[in-house]
């Protein structure tokens, strides 16, 4: 199948610190240039994502309102916002999570690589096992293991001969920068984790279907400083091989972790809209938008 | 009377309380001391019909053990009730409890199940509550009634009692306990779980399968135990079903099958001391299955709560 073969080497343990990084990045006008393109040829164009006035709707409520914008591969985009302005939603219309709301809907594109992943001939099940999601709070399966954890995308989707599985599991943790923690206690509940393994654990899953888009939804929010250091070091790592997309209130995070950012606000419909999206040093420190500036000076939101 | 509500207090500025006047107020005086007495008499009052409340049970329990312990004997447990005469033992209606239980066990559990599925993660609001309410109505329907039913199409068009019609009756009794338990159960499991199985890529039925039910599994065998508890003391669904019979009956599902509590029903009704015996041991037989299932479904959920 689709998977595993393609899945990049375990990184080994990197000797350069991963958060600070170069500020040698171009900083463009809008929607330009992705950083550091490095890497083979044929990874620099895939996990592109591009949305085109993208609608989305609960029953009669539009939750977001003509967001167009390009999610760049190998880059990190922070989405923030104020409460309710739609980042969540915004997230979950990106590999069709938001569908399953009774009464939700979307209008407008999303291309990924291209193609439209509203196209009828577009599986959603086969969609999210390239566009991975990490969630608030650590949600392991209670009922599995460590290990099976890590394995339950490849056993629950399709099969994969036992050895291989083993590999699959270890490079994930390996990525997941979780496996030197938890390699002698594979078989341990998944639960029996700090709440910060534990999301290490939700990402090492998310990693092993071989994802190429890494959405993730304030995956630090429910964890302590040091936790959300380590998942920042993380995200910086994985930046390298993935499209990633995270939405955080922590405004820090943002401009920590991330390439470029996405602002997100609320109109007088309570509809969330995109106010501006630019590299990240533009929006914190010189945004196009008074919007903008004022929500990431804390003046409102 | 000298205090609180003799001496206004000034809107603002200083108030020195006289030496005293604090430790007056608090003090137990008059309504106080008669409020303690009418707490204490409250109190035993509502021990004593909490007490009252456990005597059904503990007298159920000391009389059928001592009635029934001593007739409890091998010859109950290994011997059919004798061709002629008197005596022998409840082998038949043990024999056949073992196997109408079972049948309707498989019958229960994939309707209760499924439907609780459907309930839970695939009805609309207005079809779960439907099948919500219907199934509550069903654990409230007199079981003889259940009996008559199943006896007008199950009996009636082949003209002969059968032990199928009374697993046929016992899964109906069975269906809505399991299916209300388990949709309990599948309530209990967090969302977040689905999304993530979702989140990964996994169909839906695979979700539910892996994930779902995987997770909601204890909730899911205490209440399919307490079905087959409760379904192995039913009578009233048998009388016109299964019917019951003195001959121990191995698989033949089209004809007349026992059961404990016909069993019981049959020989505690006779005026013969020797059956009125089989009856009580019969009855402490089934009173220890039932207890046994009992205690071992709501001791493990009991000590999950602490633990």
């Amino acid at each position: 199948m689709m998977t595993v073969d393609v899945l990049p080497p375990p990184t080994e343990t990197d000797p350069d610190p991963p958060i600070e990084r170069p500020a040698s990045e171009p900083v463009g006008p809008l929607g330009e240039s992705p950083p550091s393109r490095s890497a083979s040829p044929d990874t620099a164009a895939s996990g592109q994502i591009e949305v085109e006035s993208l609608n989305a709707f609960y029953g009669p409520f539009r939750a977001i309102r003509d967001v167009s914008l390009r999610l760049e591969p190998q880059a990190v985009t922070a989405i923030i916002g104020p409460s309710g302005c739609g980042k969540s939603t915004f997230l979950r219309s990106l590999n069709r999570m938001h569908e399953l709301a009774p009464g939700a809907r979307i209008e407008g594109r999303v291309r990924l690589d291209g193609l439209d992943i509203y196209d009828p001939s577009v599986d959603p099940v086969q969609l999210r096992r390239v566009v991975g999601m990490v969630f608030q709070r650590p949600n392991p399966f209670p009922t599995m293991s460590i290990f099976d954890n890590v394995a339950a995308g490849l056993r629950l989707t399709g099969r994969l001969p036992k050895a291989r599985l083993h590999e699959v599991v270890e490079r994930s943790l390996r990525r997941a920068a979780l496996w030197d923690e938890v390699k002698d206690k594979l078989r341990a509940n998944g639960t029996s984790l700090s709440g910060g393994q534990q999301q290490r654990l939700c990402i090492a899953r998310a990693l092993a279907v071989d994802p190429e888009v890494l959405l993730m939804d304030e995956p630090a929010a429910a964890l302590d400083p040091i936790a959300t250091l380590r998942i920042e070091e993380l995200i910086a790592e994985l930046r390298r091989t993935y499209t990633i997309v995270i939405v955080t209130h922590n405004m820090q995070q943002a401009s920590r972790i991330s390439d470029r950012t996405a602002f997100f606000t609320m109109g007088t419909d309570r509809a969330g809209y995109l106010v501006e999206v630019g590299d990240t040093a533009k929006i914190f420190t010189n945004p196009s938008e008074s919007l903008t500036e004022d929500y990431v000076s804390g003046r409102f939101g | 009377m000298t205090a609180a509500g003799a001496s206004l207090r000034p809107i603002s500025g200083p108030r020195t309380p006289a030496p005293g006047d604090i430790a007056r107020r608090i003090q137990r005086a008059g309504l106080g001391r008669r409020r303690g007495l009418a707490d204490r008499g409250m109190r035993t009052l509502a021990l004593v019909a909490s007490l009252t409340a456990l005597v059904p049970l503990g007298g159920v329990l000391a009389f059928v053990a001592i009635k029934g312990a001593a007739a409890l004997n091998l010859d109950l447990l290994t011997k059919g009730p004798r061709a002629l005469g008197i005596g022998g033992g409840a082998l038949n209606a043990i024999v056949g409890t073992a196997q109408m239980v079972p049948l309707a066990t498989v019958i229960a559990l994939p309707v209760g199940i499924l439907g609780a599925v459907y309930v839970a993660e695939f009805g609309g609001q207005r079809s779960a509550a439907v099948v919500r309410f219907a199934a509550d109505v069903l654990v409230g329907v007199p079981s003889i009634l259940i009996g008559i039913f199943v006896f007008t199409f199950l009996v009636l068009p082949f003209r002969q009692f059968n032990a199928f019609a009374g697993s046929v009756a016992l899964a109906v009794i069975m269906v809505p306990v399991v299916l209300r338990t388990t949709e309990e159960a599948l309530h209990l499991v967090p969302a977040s779980l689905r999304e993530a199985s979702l989140a990964l890529g996994v169909p839906v039925w695979r979700t539910v399968l892996s994930v779902t039910l995987r997770t909601g599994l204890p909730g899911i065998l205490t209440g399919a135990m307490l079905a087959i508890a409760r379904a192995m003391g039913e009578t009233a669904p048998l009388l016109f079903t299964a019917l019951g019979s003195r001959l121990v009956n191995v698989g033949n599902f089209g004809q007349p099958m026992d059961a404990l509590p016909l069993f019981i029903y049959r020989n505690a009704t006779q005026p013969n001391a020797v059956l009125n015996d089989q009856a009580w041991g019969a009855a402490f037989l089934l009173l220890l299955v039932v207890l046994a299932i009992n205690v071992l479904v709501r001791g493990r959920s009991w000590g999950r709560r602490i633990g």
